[in-house]
């Protein structure tokens, strides 16, 4: 006998789930997670190196870098002292709940304050793929261009905060700020939006006080 | 793009509540997907005609009703929907928009037998 059955279910898929449980034992170390995402070559890892250069004498700082190849940038953190594991993910374009949740009993989490996580270089996919951490971050470049928010709607959303970064290039592009960061406002309400040059520190410091905002909220609750 | 893991998910799901309802066989199921969703109709259907052979729901149909992405402006309570170019308010031009519609991927029902 034929009938329908309704559902109205969401279709979350088993890395909702994952990340869930990565944000589950995030908040039981009292660990404040950081997802940096951005195009390869936006300055993530410049930023976040200014980041811990910041926060270290506050906070105890850890890393997990995502990349294809090589284990430059976790080398580069564990030079400065900051434990770093590297995730190489031979040809997966992204980080997802389940590299995380690999990665992370490698940290000594209970003595760890922030986590951040610096994403595959990558504008298209990293969004699709939560992780379980407290807040994302986008970090966008002037080279860029200002249209990339109306291109890529959805790859924009999602997101508490965005950077743009390289603006000491501004004299040299076509680059409207005001149409760029009413786009990713449009795409995010709420959203916290800060111009920085990862290289002359311009605006940084904006960014690291919203920064600790959120840790302490988190770290406090 | 990454279709594949969702499409587990509908199978999981559908598989499940056949199951619980009794049913031998899916023959249809409704999916609605928001605009904004970053889910593309053709890469799911791609996936479900894999994965969907030699369970219960191989051959099922798979429905999809689109909903295109609609904003509502905090300034001023225009609603619009989203023209795939702007993405502040067409009336006041603020960007304290909020997207009110846009964002799904449900599975709605199943019809078995």
């Amino acid at each position: 006998m034929a009938k329908t059955i309704p559902v109205v279910e969401n279709i979350l898929s088993a890395n909702d789930r994952l990340a869930q449980a990565n944000r589950d034992l995030l908040d039981r170390t009292r660990t404040f997670g950081l997802n940096f995402m951005a195009s390869p070559g936006a300055g993530k890892t410049s930023v976040l190196l200014r980041t811990v250069e910041a926060l270290r004498s506050d906070y105890r700082l850890a890393a997990v870098e995502g990349d294809l190849a090589s284990t430059i940038d976790a080398d580069r953190l564990m030079q400065e002292g900051i434990p770093a594991v590297q995730i190489n993910t031979g040809g997966t374009c992204h980080l997802d709940a389940v590299m995380l949740q690999g990665a992370l009993p490698n940290l000594p989490l209970e003595e760890i304050d922030v986590l951040i996580v610096e994403n595959v270089g990558n504008l298209i996919c990293p969004a699709n793929f939560a992780l379980g951490t407290h807040r994302s971050v986008l970090i966008a470049s002037v080279p860029e261009g200002d249209d990339k928010p109306y291109k890529y709607p959805v790859m924009y959303r999602g997101v508490q905060a965005v950077l743009l970064n390289k603006i000491d290039l501004l004299p040299y592009f076509e680059f409207d700020v005001d149409y760029f960061r009413k786009g990713v406002e449009a795409l995010n309400p709420g959203l916290a939006f800060f111009p920085v040059s990862a290289k002359t520190g311009e605006g940084l410091e904006a960014f690291f006080a919203w920064l600790r905002g959120q840790i302490d909220a988190v770290l406090e609750a | 793009m990454h279709e594949l893991p969702f499409v587990q998910s509908v199978l999981e799901i559908a598989l499940r509540t056949a199951a619980e309802a009794g049913a031998t066989r899916i023959t249809a199921i409704d999916l609605t997907v928001g605009q904004l969703s970053s889910i593309v109709d053709d890469a799911v259907q791609f996936y479900w005609d894999i994965l969907s052979k030699g369970t219960p729901a191989e051959g099922a149909q798979l429905r999809f009703h689109r909903l295109p992405a609609v904003f509502r402006c905090e300034a001023c309570g225009r609603e619009y929907t989203y023209d795939g170019e702007h993405l502040t308010c067409p009336q006041c031009g603020s960007a304290r928009v909020r997207l009110i519609q846009g964002d799904e991927f449900r599975l709605d029902s199943l019809d078995v037998t």
